[in-house]
């Protein structure tokens, strides 16, 4: 299992939330979630511009094994899309919390962050789901 | 909540290389109550692996039952759709579904011809209570001893390299015995029995090996390049090589003329074996579904349970997945008998076109014409 960085924020469905210097929130999948998906094979991306909800779909990842919803950390609008997913959709199993990023959002209210889990707290749920 | 009787232990099986599959990395997974490797790192690696040079994969799980008997011929004429009466040559094997009275596929098999008063049968894992008990049962008339054979482990060796690491691993007489045997043969070589049989597409082996000598025979293959993969990357390479897996490509509730194994029914004169009469009854109309092969151009997976639209009507994806040869994905569907048109399936809601194809998709390395 590799390290979590300490400046991600979870949803209990495996996405991270890291705010950037300028205010924005990049979303991803954890590393564990990557792992429980197996090989990527393709990735659905929202459009820039969207609006998103916490809690909302906002991105298909789908493996050889099966599709799975990304949902938004927090609520706003997308500012940025990673595009090269659409050609190496493989980044996320190989970087999910750096190249493997997925989405930018322009967030509405950052105290949404707050409702997040930290590094801990997650690292601690994924801990329980391995038994 | 399951209630279990007293004394009932709810436990996994393990094969002899459970330690093995570990050590290596491997992701494991239950399938049909056994704990096996469903990767050891990434499927797609290994079925490439398998496609272009060789891998192996632990198909131990897999139940082998020995039959010896005067009487073991007449009553696999009677028990299975295909007909024994092909096996003629010591070694020699034959696919057949094994069908009920009204024509259902119990399970899906292979045959080996050994000698007169000696047949090895090996049928699925996932299906080896209900198989036994069928198996026995119509056996109990004909006198027929039969041996499940949890001594044995089994390795698949497959690839276009496959056949040289393995013959590179037996004495020079084995090895040449083996090196000549045709495709759907086996023989006994160094304590081995190697049958050029597969699940893959690809040439190779797979091997039985007593217990006692599997993990070294393993380290063995490992050590001369073939690498280990697990049972995501059969599955890919199963489907590409259009092959059914029993319990999602077919059941009792399809007849093997609508789950595309036609090929494997033989009516022979007089041969009254379990289900014929429901064949023949359901050939003389016609099947009333057909499987069909599909693939999808666009982006998207094409997976179990979608609906699949035709000109003849609704049916759905058996098994679906996205091909790594191919880069696409590609599935096996059960739709109505009849003229498809053009054909949609609803992936998520969304209505995609996909294109209705003859497999296997991918021989020998290869995608075929037309996929």
């Amino acid at each position: 299992m590799s390290e979590i960085p300490g400046d991600l924020k979870f949803l209990k469905s495996h996405e991270w939330a890291r705010v950037e210097d300028n205010g924005q929130v990049t979303v991803g999948i954890s590393d564990h979630a990557q792992g429980l998906l197996g090989d990527l094979v393709y990735v659905e991306l929202p459009e820039v511009g969207d609006t998103v909800t916490t809690g909302g779909a906002v991105a298909v990842v789908e493996s050889v094994k099966a599709a799975s919803d990304v949902y938004s950390p927090v609520s706003g609008k997308v500012v940025a899309v990673n595009a090269a997913l659409a050609d190496k959709p493989e980044t996320i199993n190989e970087d999910a919390y750096g190249e493997g990023w997925i989405l930018v959002v322009q967030p509405d209210d950052m105290e949404q962050m707050n409702e997040l889990l930290s590094p801990d707290d997650y690292a601690e749920l994924i801990e329980g789901e391995d038994h | 909540m399951a209630v279990f009787p007293p004394g009932w232990v709810l436990m996994t099986k393990q094969t002899v290389f459970n330690a093995t599959h570990r050590a290596l990395g491997a992701k494991m997974v239950d399938f049909g109550g056994w704990d096996m490797p469903i990767h050891y790192g990434s499927q797609i690696d290994e079925h490439h692996q398998v496609r272009r040079d060789a891998g192996m994969f632990d198909v131990s799980h897999m139940t082998v039952l020995d039959m010896h008997g005067d009487k073991v011929r007449p009553f696999l004429r009677l028990l299975v759709a295909n007909s024994v009466d092909k096996l003629t040559k010591s070694g020699k094997a034959l696919y057949s579904a094994m069908l009920d009275d009204s024509g259902g596929v119990v399970d899906d098999l292979i045959i080996y011809y050994l000698r007169e008063d000696f047949f090895r049968v090996v049928v699925n894992a996932a299906t080896r209570d209900k198989d036994v008990a069928w198996i026995t049962g119509k056996a109990a008339p004909f006198g027929i001893d039969i041996k499940e054979r949890r001594d044995l482990a089994m390795v698949a060796v497959q690839g276009p390299n496959a056949r040289d690491k393995v013959l590179g691993l037996l004495s020079p007489d084995a090895a040449a015995r083996v090196a000549k045997l045709g495709k759907f043969v086996a023989a006994d070589a160094d304590g081995l029995f190697v049958a050029r049989t597969g699940y893959t597409g690809e040439d190779g082996f797979e091997i039985m090996v007593p217990e006692t000598q599997a993990v070294e025979f393993w380290n063995r293959l490992l050590a001369a390049g073939v690498k280990p993969a697990g049972l995501g990357a059969r599955d890919t390479l199963r489907l590409e090589a259009g092959m059914a897996l029993y319990g999602q490509d077919m059941d009792e509730s399809v007849s093997p003329l609508e789950a595309g194994l036609s090929w494997t029914v033989t009516f022979d004169e007089g041969r009254d074996f379990t289900g014929r009469a429901a064949l023949e009854a359901q050939k003389s109309v016609g099947a009333p579904r057909q499987m069909i092969g599909l693939v999808l151009d666009e982006k998207g997976v094409l997976r179990h349970g979608q609906a699949v639209f035709t000109a003849a009507g609704e049916g759905e994806i058996l098994s679906g997945t996205f091909s790594p040869t191919l880069g696409k994905a590609i599935a096996l569907a059960r739709v109505p008998a009849g003229e498809t048109g053009a054909v949609e399936v609803d992936i998520r809601g969304k209505r995609l076109p996909v294109r209705v194809v003859r497999y296997p998709f991918v021989r020998d390395g290869a995608a075929q014409a037309g996929v």
